[in-house]
């Protein structure tokens, strides 16, 4: 199960719909795996504002990942927009030099490099998956079990 | 015609095989008049920086519907940063599905597959997070099967190497069983659908067929408010004038 689609979820139980306790759902003893997937730019530009950003960095922290950052990064931050069509961006290269007047920005779908914090949002949001654990939730502490990647959402008849 | 996923690793004895009720749903979801709605909605010509859509199915069976939908995005939706989840009452289904939307996402459009998650309907879905619901429900007129058992026929017991005819026949019998009217499944779902939809942007697709009543269901949804709008738009199995199965939109009109 993936790290953002943690982002959509909460406790299944009707009484904690209107606690805000009850999301995120915290991950426990989770045993992690990297599935790999390829980078999507557009889409890691695009989700920026509705990803919960502040819970991300509760759930990566649980999970003993590096710390996030205190606040998403900036949509300018994921991509450097390469100059010419062969030229590759050098490390290192200052990424406002690229954009220098002698160079125009194209105005439609530049050709677009993702930066390294786009690759490491992408590896947290995409590719970082819970094989084996609990989820649980933090206003009714019920844990739901993780097991082969698939959460169990569901309830015992008396918790419905 | 858009490609139709594969769904030829999946074992239908425990999981739902495609019929004609999913079918109607793929043509559906195709049309030139529901492709020209989903993108007024949510193409990126049309509303720059836009966030990616969220598309839920819930009651995935064998993926065919999320798959279709994942590897057709650009078509669809004329956009492929979509963000696809999946719940199924049958564990079995989820991990179906989710080999289905893979296969599809790596032969088609790369769009962004979450995850297929084990739950009741969509409980365990946050608030208003839902852009493009979808829900080929149980929906035939027979008695519901007794969930009090449903946690040993989930799963495959420590050293059974394959499910029982009797556990199989209880994930079949949950995939269609719709108790009374055909409707008890889809009722409990309506009701949790103005929770998830996003108000701005959410629309739903409901499949229904004639038994369950569908012109009461309609007018049903629309009673739940001003906005509210619940049109059929899409049909197949014309018998005597009855059109046996019903693909209903469920959205709500802004207020502008
Ligand atoms: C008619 S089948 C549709 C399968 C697939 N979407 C298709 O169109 O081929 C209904 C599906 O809903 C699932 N289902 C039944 N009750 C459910 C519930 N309460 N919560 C989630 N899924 C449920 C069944 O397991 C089954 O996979
Ligand atoms: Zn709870």
């Amino acid at each position: 199960m993936k790290l953002l689609t943690l982002n959509f979820l909460t406790c299944a139980r009707k009484t904690c719909k209107s606690a805000p306790s009850s999301f995120p759902l915290h991950p426990r003893e989770a045993e992690l795996e990297v599935v790999q997937a390829d980078v999507n730019l557009a889409f890691l530009k695009n989700i920026l504002p509705r990803l919960m950003w502040g819970e991300l960095r509760t759930i990566t922290g649980e999970l003993g990942l590096p710390t996030l950052p205190d606040t998403a990064p900036e949509r300018s931050a994921l991509f450097t927009a390469a100059a010419a069509v062969s030229e590759t961006t050098t490390p290192g290269v200052d990424p406002e030099a690229i954009d220098a007047p002698e160079h125009p920005a194209p105005v439609e779908e530049p050709e677009e490099t993702p930066t390294q914090t786009a690759i490491d949002l992408h590896r947290i949001l995409l590719e970082t998956c819970i094989k084996e654990g609990k989820l649980v939730c933090g206003n009714c502490g019920h844990e739901y079990a993780v097991k082969e990647g698939v959460a169990n959402f569901l309830l015992p008849g008396h918790l419905v | 015609m858009l490609p139709t996923p594969s769904t030829s690793h999946v074992c239908f004895d425990r999981v739902y095989e495609p019929a004609e009720d999913s079918f109607l749903l793929l043509d559906t979801l195709s049309t030139s008049s529901e492709i020209a709605f989903l993108h007024n909605r949510f193409a990126q010509a049309n509303s720059k920086q836009s966030t990616p859509p969220l598309i839920l199915e819930v009651g995935v069976g064998s993926g065919v519907v999320l798959a279709f939908v994942a590897g057709n995005t650009s078509r669809i939706f004329g956009r492929n940063d979509i963000l696809t989840l999946g719940t199924d009452i049958n564990r079995f289904a989820c991990q179906a599905a989710s080999e289905t939307v893979r296969k599809a996402i790596k032969d088609h459009d790369p769009s962004l597959f979450l995850d297929v998650v084990n739950a009741d309907l969509a409980s365990t879905i946050r608030a208003n997070s839902v852009d493009v619901f979808i829900f080929n429900p149980p929906y035939v007129p027979a008695e519901l099967p007794d969930l009090s058992r449903h946690d040993s026929f989930n799963v495959l017991s420590v050293g059974q190497k394959s499910t029982s005819f009797e556990q199989d026949s209880y994930l079949l019998e949950l995939s269609y069983a719709g108790g009374e009217d055909g409707m008890a499944v889809t009722n409990r779902m309506l009701e949790q659908l103005p929770y998830i939809l996003n108000p701005e942007r959410g629309v739903a697709y409901l499949l229904l067929c004639a038994q369950n009543k569908p012109e009461e269901v309609k007018q049903r949804i629309r009673d739940w408010g001003t906005g509210w709008v619940a049109e059929t738009v899409g049909v197949s199995g014309k018998k005597a004038g009855w059109e046996k199965l019903h693909i209903v939109r469920i959205w709500r009109n802004s207020m502008a």
